[in-house]
């Protein structure tokens, strides 16, 4: 009986106390406002950060909208002069919508093959303690310390061999494969927190491996899932290498390889390049503005202690 | 009703074969269902990183086959002055960013742990650059540090005015403060957790005992943070081994091999300079360096024994 009831995946190695079960309050609600814990360096430290963020992402968003006329003579952190919509329009013509619509097909398709096989093998390491899948986890945890990327040219080989290279197909094995380590080793964390009595009870019933990881394992594990989906997600949105490798035609293209190009295609129209920037953003964004909470549990996934 | 259950098990479970019992017992799946995860990471992950130990002996332009070489290309590696250089660089952005990160995001993380009206405000802009490819970053900041049109043509950032990413001298602390921006929010939520985890109770015990705010900071917070610092530590030192994308694009390495850090020399080797096999060398020693570095952090720091920093609370 060395099951907890607790079902939360980031605080798993919560430190015992001999202190009665009353936590510690996580967040102390101090007053914000001068109280005698306003903490004045730290405000200053903070702002100055602030600024240090801000100042990068106004002058992309403000340059976006300059012409390129304008660009060189409007102060670069004055207000466009005469704001145009101009270097988006130029950013769509140029293919934008494909490499979006190839970047959302990649991150999905490769996030979905990697959540769904790693859910499989983490129920099993959690479930199972068979030496196999002992050993598997060791393996996935040496994962974890590998740099991957290190792979690319066997990659690339193999890829050739197969046929794929240029295709989307070659984006979204490597990196699904590439995701393995991070999501099991996060799914059994979760899983190993479910009390085993809800399997033995459920095998006593005659149910299937595949009956209790559909009606059990899948919906008590959905929290980590959304997170570790989250996290894969913005890696693979985000990836470089593999597009730059293992893809060549536009018509493959993903977006931050897309951005790359533009750079190298309009060279000194700087506004153009920004809007591009700025396009590229804007689902992730969109995404952390309704999503805020599971994006950032998303971005420490496996991290957070 | 789960007792009733698991108290007929245990009777029934003599009857079968041993083994299907304690499988039972744990009600644990098979272990078929490994296997689509190991094909997809042994495929394409395990296998790719022993085919690149094998590629190092070989010679290798990108097309046709591979041809067998020998030691040619691990020779190569050894007497090439550009290995050293590019091995130099690698450490100084894995240090440098352990040191302007470090304390960046484990400063800004203690401020934010707290609420407040301006500091969730601040949080919340903190993560944007976190967002962002890599890609989008570099594309953003080589034109912001222009210093024909970038941010130095602003009144009172004429401090800025100086071709940063053209000077050998410079571009390095660029990159590494570029880096920075990108990946101190990421370390700031890994301190922020850590933070809300210490209890109340220290700093109320601390402050009766007369301590101030930076007493304090010393003799609780820093001590406290000890995992989380190691954590936030190897994924920074790891991480530079890994920061390709972002110097790809701001400088593709240069000027001359000022920023050319060893993963951007394996691409470079490999599929500018058409020599696969050398690349394969590079390949391999990065991660020799990837599993040193993990290895000897976990040791040092005692982090997988992970015993609780709270004993006798």
């Amino acid at each position: 009986m060395s099951t907890t009831t607790s079902v939360d995946p980031v605080r798993v190695a919560a430190p015992p106390t001999t202190a009665p079960p009353v936590k510690p309050a996580p967040v102390r609600r101090w007053p914000s406002l001068f109280s005698k814990h306003t903490n004045i360096p730290g405000g200053l430290g903070g702002a100055l950060w602030l600024i240090i963020v801000v100042i990068p992402l106004y002058w992309v968003l403000t340059t976006s909208f300059r012409s390129s006329t304008t660009f060189f003579s409007d102060a670069p952190l004055s207000l466009p002069s005469e704001p145009t919509l101009g270097n988006y329009a130029k950013v769509f013509d140029s293919g934008f919508f494909g490499y979006f619509t190839n970047s959302v097909i990649v991150t999905i398709a490769a996030v979905i093959i990697a959540v769904f096989v790693s859910l499989l093998a983490a129920y099993t390491i959690a479930r199972n303690t068979h030496v196999v899948s002992r050993t598997a986890f060791s393996l996935v945890l040496l994962g974890l310390a590998v740099p991957l990327q290190a792979a690319i040219i066997p990659i690339f080989y193999m890829l050739s061999q197969l046929g794929l290279y240029d295709t989307l197909l070659a984006l979204i094995i490597p990196s699904a494969a590439f995701a393995i380590p991070i999501t099991v080793v996060i799914l059994v964390n979760f899983l190993r927190d479910i009390p085993g009595e809800l399997f033995e009870s459920m095998r006593l019933e005659g149910a299937t491996d595949w009956m209790m990881l559909w009606k059990l394992v899948l919906p008590l594990s959905r929290p980590a899932l959304i997170t570790v989906g989250i996290y894969n997600a913005l890696g693979v949105w985000n990836g470089f290498l593999f597009p730059l490798v293992l893809t060549q035609s536009p018509s493959v293209r993903v977006l931050p390889l897309a951005l790359w190009s533009f750079q190298s295609e309009l060279t000194v129209d700087v506004p153009g390049i920004m809007a591009a920037v700025v396009m590229s953003m804007i689902p992730i964004l969109t995404l952390y503005i309704f999503g805020r909470r599971q994006l950032v549990a998303g971005l420490t996934a496996g991290f957070g202690k | 009703m789960t007792t009733v259950k698991t108290t007929t098990g245990s009777i029934r479970a003599p009857r079968r074969g041993a083994a299907l019992a304690a499988r039972q017992r744990a009600g644990g799946p098979s272990l078929w269902f490994l296997l689509p995860a190991a094909l997809l990471f042994g495929g394409f992950a395990i296998l790719p990183l022993l085919g690149a130990v094998v590629l190092s002996f070989t010679q290798w332009s990108g097309l046709g086959t591979p041809q067998w070489l020998g030691a040619d290309n691990w020779l190569w590696f050894v007497t090439d002055p550009v290995t050293y250089t590019t091995l130099g660089i690698t450490f100084a952005v894995m240090f440098g960013s352990l040191l302007v990160q470090g304390p960046i995001s484990m400063l800004l993380g203690v401020w934010i742990a707290r609420s407040g009206g301006f500091r969730s405000f601040a949080g919340l802009i903190f993560f944007v650059p976190l967002l962002l490819s890599s890609a989008a970053v570099a594309l953003a900041y080589k034109n912001l540090l222009d210093p024909n049109f970038g941010l130095s043509t602003q009144d009172g950032f004429g401090w800025l005015a100086h071709n940063w990413l053209g000077d050998k001298n410079t571009v390095l602390i660029m990159v590494i403060l570029v880096i920075a921006w990108h990946f101190v929010p990421l370390h700031t939520l890994l301190y922020q957790g850590g933070v809300r985890q210490i209890p109340a109770s220290l700093y109320e015990a601390a402050s009766i005992d007369g301590a101030g705010r930076i007493m304090q900071f010393f003799t609780i917070t820093v001590p406290q943070l000890k995992y989380t610092i190691v954590t936030s530590s190897t994924l920074i030192m790891v991480g530079s081994l890994t920061y390709f994308d972002l110097i790809f694009v701001m400088t593709a390495g240069g000027p001359g091999y000022a920023t050319r850090i060893l993963p951007l020399h394996m691409y470079l080797t490999g599929f500018r300079s058409a020599e696969m096999g050398k690349a394969s060398v590079i390949a391999t020693v990065l991660v020799l360096i990837g599993l040193a570095l993990s290895l000897a952090l976990t040791r040092w720091s005692g982090f997988s024994k992970m015993k609780s920093q709270q004993e006798g609370m």
